[in-house]
């Protein structure tokens, strides 16, 4: 066993974890937080991306142990304190981006991590990005004019609602 | 003005806000309080006689309650079966047991052959690593011909051939029809396969069993799109648990597509294994996991000929299937080729004859099941590629050779040939609708300019139509149903107005929390926010028969209606108390109860109230309290179609499909919430184009599953999709359920792999290519190699 400090959510938290246990395991079944889902076990889906020192990172990917002393963000972190959606929640909510929900917290990770790239991304920039999330549920069309709708309005650009 | 209240309004979805946050509540996210693990030892090949399980080892270690093998289920049912058919010969179908957990043969790679129950999941598995297993492996089978070839093994003793059953329909126009093919002006023929698919929800299955010592009841929480139906099985057909001591609870479901439908060896197991250890019990699935246990979908081989006269008028359908039920029958399995799947042989056209022979085939793989459209897919995607071939054929216009055969507008109700009578529709609409929003003028251009860049461009369309709502019982009943297909709803009115709807309907992704109060905001004249929606839990609401075949709003929402008229009804009397008028004069009208031609009034609030606390109430003849229950069985299907139309461009050199346009135009007769159903018929359509271009779960000669993983089972990405054009302004009530919807789950999966392979086969053809089919999936290697042997 071995113990793990980090910030999550920019809260200190800590813990004792075996050397297999994944970040995914310790956010979910250490610190109850239970937003960031498990879609598979080859690294593919993308339903486990949280941010790991401003990155994203696919939280099944990772050892507990070698996210010691990092800042790390989940979805429960990304909402305002009171509850207020951030602008890329709003824009999946407004523009209809989920069915299911059980791929939608890698989504928006997935999307903030983006924009914090490229505020500018095209459709097929978008769409290139989105490579390692998978949705069955709403066929990405939904999803890809959220986040391109999210990247208009962080930008200051009026968008038209729909 | 698009309306932002009720019915027909695309209100945003209030479930959104806590999938956003991370504040779901799926499965996996409850842990009961002392729970422990259970993890399954499966097995790696496809057939073989259990020679031995040695869990001595493995029970000493770290952590271990108790290990479990097929010993321990001999005195409990098989997994059951929900339908029967009735083969050709009159023999019902062969129903080998399923058990819980193999005991004597292993049939598939993934069967159970022991599970391991532990303080830790780690724990679990590493102990199962330790069991000592030895079983005697047996050729396997998994190509259908073969199987039936009479030289396979045989996967069931019950079932020496290999033939679950041999099914005709309708029987009595077995002759008709083959007499109109022998005299027939022309025939085309087409052999092909509906590749097998996984339905790979983005969640995987989760069970939890839990027990009550002291009260004796059994909670099992589970991922399922029918958690009463679950209660059913499992209690009264696996375990012998009664209902009332046994609660299903299906919280947050992460998508289904009918996977989520049918009972799992799993569910039973965890349940079982919480009384037996006196401890809740979780398991849940890896995705490995789920694609060898996951029941597939499709998997059938077709053989189809259409007969035409001179004018290309469809004379007779003529289809022989072989349909793939893996190892065991899964819940809904028979009904799938035959039921979901014979009935819609008729499509949109008037075709007077018609003739299906299914044969349906045990082989050595994970059982094969409903997955989105079920039957419909496959009836739609043989039906309409034979019909573009006959078009080219005679050379007719794909679009012309359709409209020429469409049921016209004023012929409904249209009693078909196969068993089901439609209601309503409207073919050409939809075409045209089709015509508009795919640009089909401008696309001798467009094919003009990629050929400039050395590609070919391909158009391709497709006319479906389903039947959802599933439902009649009566009817269903005489198909071999072995359930009633109804479903319920209860509307409780609080003492100061608010209401809750316990509904049987179930939510995997449909956001039924959003549109189900719309109906009842428009019945009530309230906003939506007073309506609170409870589903997914058989403690907490009347048994359902859950989420299927696109039959949520039909046939639960209109549950959901006929509960709230009762209401209605109820509250005028107690009104009419109130206003001290005649109930016959009283009127109800957005939240207000009024007598014509008066200014009484009073508002539904005050009768709640008035329900609750009757100091001035008619007790003698009006019970308090508003709360009303309802159940009902539709008297028919309905009947969902549409046209849908792709446009592709193929590299010849390379054999690489690109999809640059997907158009669907559906009629869904009413629509209650358009935002939601253009989602669902995009999520639909992505997985259609899934199965299309990218999809297939292959198995080698010894039952290898070699697509067992998001390496290697394409799912479509989002740069794999083009945006879609979606139209559902084409609308042909349902003339037979109270709020006219027909239901649009499952349209998008069924009406896009023929306009896509369509597509790439116009694209071919019209490049000079002379190619007649390709199998689906369509992979640059298939197009290419077909690219080659053409030339
Ligand atoms: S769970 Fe991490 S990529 Fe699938
Ligand atoms: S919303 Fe269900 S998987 Fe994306």
């Amino acid at each position: 066993m071995t113990k793990i400090s980090m910030k999550v959510n920019g809260e200190a938290v800590s813990g004792e974890v075996e050397g297999r246990t994944l970040l995914v395991q310790f956010l979910r079944d250490h610190l109850g937080l239970t937003g960031t889902h498990v879609g598979c076990d080859t690294g593919q889906c993308g339903a486990c991306v949280v941010h790991v020192d401003g990155e994203s990172v696919k939280a099944c990917n990772m050892l507990a142990a070698a996210a010691d002393g990092a800042e790390v963000m989940t979805i429960e972190g990304m909402a305002a304190p009171d509850g207020t959606l951030s602008v890329i929640q709003a824009a999946f909510q407004e523009h209809h981006g989920l069915q299911c929900g059980f791929c939608t917290p890698g989504m928006v990770m997935s999307a903030a991590d983006l924009l914090n790239r490229n505020a500018n991304p095209s459709e097929a920039e978008v769409r290139a990005y989105l490579e390692g999330n998978i949705c069955r549920c709403t066929g990405y069309h939904n999803i890809v004019k959220a986040i391109l709708a999210a990247a208009a309005t962080l930008r200051g650009e009026a968008v038209a609602a729909e | 003005m698009p309306k932002d209240s009720g019915i027909g309004a695309s209100i945003k979805r209030r479930e959104d806000v806590r999938f956003l946050t991370g504040a779901g509540n799926y499965t996996d996210d409850i842990n009961v309080a002392g729970q422990t693990y259970a993890y399954f030892l499966r097995s790696t090949v496809a057939h073989g006689k259990i020679v031995s399980v040695d869990t001595a080892a493995a029970s000493k270690m770290p952590g271990v309650l108790r290990i479990f093998t097929g010993a321990d289920f001999e005195a409990v049912g098989g997994l059951p079966c929900g339908w029967q058919i009735t083969s050709r010969n009159g023999e019902v179908m062969k129903e080998p047991r399923h058990p819980i957990l193999a005991s004597g043969k292993v049939r598939h790679v993934g069967d159970p052959i022991a599970a391991v129950v532990a303080k830790s999941l780690a724990e679990a598995r590493d102990a199962a690593e330790a069991i000592g297993v030895e079983i005697e492996e047996l050729p396997a089978v998994v190509d259908m011909r073969a199987a039936i070839s009479g030289a396979a093994p045989a996967v069931h003793d019950e079932a020496p051939d290999n033939l679950c059953y041999d099914w005709g329909f309708v029987e009595e126009n077995r002759e008709a029809v083959d007499a109109a093919i022998k005299s027939a002006h022309h025939v085309t023929t087409l052999e092909l396969t509906n590749n097998r698919l996984v339905a790979n929800p983005m969640e995987p299955r989760v069970a939890i069993g839990d027990f009550n010592r002291a009260s004796g009841d059994s909670t099992l929480y589970t991922t399922s799109q029918n958690p009463h139906v679950i209660r059913l099985l499992m209690g009264a057909f696996v375990l012998g648990i009664p209902e009332h001591k046994l609660r299903v609870i299906a919280p947050d479901v992460g998508g289904g597509f009918g996977t989520k439908i049918f009972h799992y060896a799993e569910e039973a197991f965890c349940t079982f294994a919480a009384k037996a250890l006196n401890k809740p019990v979780k398991w849940t699935a890896d995705r490995s996991e789920a694609f060898i246990t996951d029941a597939h979908g499709r998997d059938h081989v077709t053989k189809i000929e259409l007969a035409l006269d001179k004018d290309g008028k469809f004379l007779a359908i003529r289809t022989a299937t072989l349909a793939n039920m893996g190892a065991y029958l899964s819940t809904f399995a028979p009904s799938v080729p035959t039921w979901l799947h014979g009935t819609l042989m008729a499509g949109t056209y008037t075709t007077p004859l018609i003739y299906c022979n299914v044969k349906a085939v045990f082989t050595n793989t994970v059982p094969v099941d409903a997955y989105r459209g079920a039957g419909r897919p496959e009836a739609t995607f043989q039906l309409e590629r034979v019909i573009d071939k006959a078009a080219r054929e005679m050379g007719i216009d794909p679009v012309e050779i359709r409209r020429r055969n469409f049921i016209p507008a004023d012929a409904f109700p249209y009693q078909t040939p196969v068993a089901v009578a439609y209601d309503t529709g409207d073919y050409h609409a939809t075409m045209d609708k089709l015509v508009e929003i795919a640009d089909f003028a401008g696309f001798e251009a467009r094919r003009a300019e990629s050929a400039k860049r050395g590609k070919l461009r391909g158009l391709g369309l497709s006319s479906y139509i389903e039947a959802c709502g599933i439902a009649p019982s009566n009817l269903v009943g005489q198909l071999g149903a072995r359930a009633g297909l109804y479903e319920s709803a209860t509307v409780r009115v609080n003492a100061a107005g608010g209401i809750v709807v316990m509904t049987g309907s179930h939510s995997h992704g449909q956001g039924h929390e959003t549109t189900f109060p719309q109906v009842i905001a428009e019945m009530f004249g309230c906003p939506e926010a007073n309506v609170e929606i409870v589903h997914g839990d058989t403690g907490r609401g009347p048994m359902g028969m859950g989420t299927y075949g696109s039959r949520s709003i039909a046939v639960g929402g209109a549950a959901m209606v006929r509960a709230a008229e009762k209401i209605i009804a109820k509250a005028k009397r107690i009104a009419s108390h109130l206003m001290e008028a005649a109930v016959e004069d009283v009127e109800f009208a957005n939240g207000v109860f009024s007598v014509a031609g008066t200014d009484k009034k009073v508002d539904f609030g005050s009768v709640a109230l008035a329900a609750y606390v009757p100091h001035n109430y008619p007790l003698e003849s009006i019970e308090p309290g508003l709360e009303e229950t309802a159940f009902y069985d539709p008297s028919n299907f309905t009947y969902p179609a549409g046209a849908y139309a792709a446009e592709v461009e193929v590299d010849p050199e390379t054999g690489a499909v690109t999809l640059l346009a997907f158009s669907a135009a559906d009629d869904f007769g009413n629509v209650i919430n358009p935002m939601i159903v253009t989602g669902q018929v995009h999520g639909g359509i992505a997985q259609g184009i899934g199965q299309a271009l990218l999809e297939s779960a292959v198995y080698d000669a010894n039952g290898q599953l070699l697509t067992g993983s998001y390496m290697d089972y394409a799912m479509p990405r989002a740069d794999d999709l083009p945006m879609y054009a979606v139209d559902h302004s084409c609308q042909t009530p349902c003339t037979h359920n109270p709020l006219g919807v027909k239901g649009c789950g499952e349209a998008g999966a069924i009406g896009s792999p023929p306009a896509l392979v369509n597509a790439v086969l116009d694209a071919l053809n019209a490049g000079g290519i002379g190619v007649e089919h390709i199998d689906m999936p369509l992979s640059p290697s298939r197009v290419w190699a077909a690219i080659q042997s053409a030339k």
